[in-house]
């Protein structure tokens, strides 16, 4: 397996899925000069017809996709998760209600790739992470990609896919390395990341990193945390988080989403209500603050999932 | 244009019957612009609808059973009772849906016209929609990106002059909709929406054009509103939005009327002809009601069906 950069993984995926089918095509803003990082010489390879600048027009573009793949193509959208409020008429009105509406009868291949841009003095307007409101409303698969070797294999896996899938790339992992297994990521199928037996810690996204970093503190100490990344959220692997807990008999999860009605709540909800009697002590969440993401540095470091923040949750729950 | 007329007043009748639930928006009055349109369309384009789009899947040839099937909730129904009235669609004869909300489907349309231009494909792209959605950021959008790039997609705005009871004269900026053409550089077409033959030539042409790869067209369809926007609204509805004497102006220029007088004075159809076409509709609209009442509901085991393409398990 070589080793690859994030973002590096995510162009190699969409060139690859674009030689392989010549029905997927890619469009949004500046992405010919690859303005976020991930669709540098696409537009050399493939030309106007299959890398398409958009004018700023969100909902247009969004839907667009959409009819695109009604009628045959597979469209990939990039954009940046806070530019998707601007479309959610044609995300959730189109995009995830329309097969259940028609009777099955629309099949709508569309890839949405949103950047999670947080963390990085952005402020408010540029720092969403709102995967859990999709969650909420069925109708579209999302994928949260926590490594280099996610990254390529999920997106190969969304644009095989014959339903919406949103993949919300966590932008503080794009400059990050790891080993790439290069093939399609099954969805629905949970990675160990480090297997333990005193507690289990699931992780989203770029979590799923200081999720491992806090196993690795607390292991110094003798406390023994089993990471996983569930790689998808819609279709949840719950079976292993469940086995997990019921090992370990104890959970944390860590989400940069906002903590009131994020993932890390369906997940403690689905292990409370499923896998209550494995737990020996209460169940913690560690997300971000229900607060707005302050520009200032000194702020907005106090919103978000810290290693700190797990290490002090899980030897809470291990009192 | 008969038969969607026999077929929105069996729902009215039916609908104060109480044989269906929720709203229905009848399209009587505005036949001539979706017939018209589907007319000069082949088997292989699309068209995307809105709200008050009964009309629409019927004269691309759509099931009039199914569509009645469907207004009753009944699994038999284009889209086995999940969709309703707003959502008509038969996607065999070439639709992309009919949405509930204004303006919603025009970047779905859009976007067939840019897999069209893409994929180096022949067929168009037709979406109808109203002088309210025309109001709608998604429309202009959509019409921007259709014309940058020339894609082959025609706006046909079925401009029955009220968003529910707001006139289009008192929200929209310009003096007819058509205008709007102008701010994304295609032509914008006034037509006479009463006239289907002169809806006819005017999306002949646009087609035309967008075959060549010359771009969209925006064609305005003037028409009425015969009936209240949805059924029962007017036992809510307080006050007066538009005039008898207005709509009765109108129902004079009954666009099946208009052409059935056309078609008896260059002697194509003959008075009783006309007439026997009149009584065909209203068999048919019979058996679709017959078919939909005898139809089944879906069962409990249907409610999760159709969601996924690839189905991934319940959470």
């Amino acid at each position: 397996m070589a080793e690859k950069i994030f973002a590096d993984a995510i162009n190699e995926a969409i060139a690859e899925e674009m030689r392989r089918d010549q029905n997927v095509f890619i469009m949004g803003e500046d992405i010919r000069l690859s303005v976020y990082g991930a669709t540098a010489n696409l537009y050399d390879e493939f030309g106007d017809n299959r890398v398409l600048d958009t004018p700023l027009s969100e909902n247009g573009f969004f839907g667009a996709a959409i009819g695109a793949s009604l009628v045959g193509m597979r469209p990939i959208v990039e954009t940046v998760t806070s530019f998707m409020w601007v479309a959610m008429d044609q995300l959730i009105s189109q995009a995830a209600k329309m097969r259940y509406m028609f009777g099955g009868q629309a099949t709508l291949p569309v890839v949405y790739r949103a950047s999670m841009m947080y963390g990085s003095g952005s402020a408010a307007h540029h720092s969403d992470r709102q995967y859990p409101m999709f969650m909420n409303m069925p109708g579209i698969k999302i994928a949260v990609p926590a490594n280099p070797s996610d990254a390529k294999g999920l997106l190969k896996t969304a644009v095989r896919d014959d339903d919406p899938v949103i993949i919300f790339e966590d932008a503080n992992l794009y400059g990050t390395r790891g080993e790439v297994i290069e093939e399609p990521l099954p969805f629905g199928k949970a990675q160990i990341v480090k297997e333990g037996s005193d507690c289990t810690i699931v992780g989203i996204a770029a979590s799923v990193n200081l999720s491992l970093a806090a196993a690795n503190e607390l292991e110094k100490e003798g406390i023994s945390a089993e990471v996983i990344n569930p790689r998808t959220l819609v279709p949840l692997d719950k079976e292993t988080i469940l086995n997990s807990v019921e090992k370990t008999g104890r959970l944390i999860v860590v989400d940069p989403a906002h903590k009131v009605c994020s993932a890390a709540s369906e997940i403690s909800s689905i292990v409370a209500e499923e896998g209550f009697w494995f737990l020996q002590s209460p169940i913690m969440k560690v997300a971000s603050e229900q607060v707005h993401i302050p520009y200032t540095p000194s702020l907005e470091k106090l919103v978000y999932p810290t290693i700190e923040k797990i290490i002090s949750a899980v030897k809470k729950s291990m009192e | 244009m008969w038969t969607i007329r026999t077929f929105e007043e069996k729902v009215m009748e039916v609908h104060e019957a109480g044989e269906f639930v929720g709203a229905a928006h009848p399209y009587i009055g505005e036949e001539a612009v979706a017939v018209g349109v589907c007319l000069a369309l082949k088997d292989t384009d699309y068209i995307a609808g809105n709200h008050r789009s009964h009309g629409h899947p019927l004269a691309k040839g759509g099931s009039i059973k199914k569509a009645m099937a469907e207004i009753y909730g009944k699994i038999d129904g284009y889209c086995h009772g999940k969709g309703g009235s707003m959502h008509l669609a038969d996607f065999s004869v070439g639709i992309l849906g009919e949405s509930g909300i204004v303006a919603s489907s025009v970047p779905v349309a859009t976007g067939a016209g840019l897999a069209s231009k893409i994929g180096n494909k022949d067929f168009v792209s037709v979406v109808f929609f109203g002088d309210g959605a025309s109001n709608q950021g998604a429309c202009h959008e959509s019409m921007n990106l259709a014309s940058i790039w020339k894609l082959p997609v025609i706006f046909v705005c079925e401009n029955n002059q009220f968003a529910i009871t707001t006139s289009y004269q008192n929200s929209v900026a310009v003096d007819n909709v058509s205008d709007r053409a102008q701010a994304y550089n295609m032509p914008g077409i006034l037509v006479d929406g009463q006239n289907a033959e002169a809806m006819y030539e005017a999306t002949t042409e646009a087609v035309k054009r967008a075959r060549n790869g010359e771009g969209p067209t925006l064609i305005e369809g003037l028409t009425y509103r015969f009936e209240e926007h949805s059924l029962g609204l007017g036992r809510v509805r307080r006050g007066e939005y538009r005039t008898e004497e207005e709509i009765n102006k109108w129902r004079e220029r009954d666009p099946i009327l208009i052409h059935a007088k056309k078609l008896i004075d260059r002697g194509v159809l003959s008075q009783e002809e006309c007439k026997e076409i009149e009584k065909i509709s209203y068999a048919e609209t019979e058996e679709a009601v017959e078919f939909a009442r005898n139809s089944s509901f879906p069962e409990p085991k249907d409610l999760f069906e159709d969601m996924w393409a690839n189905p991934i398990p319940k959470p």
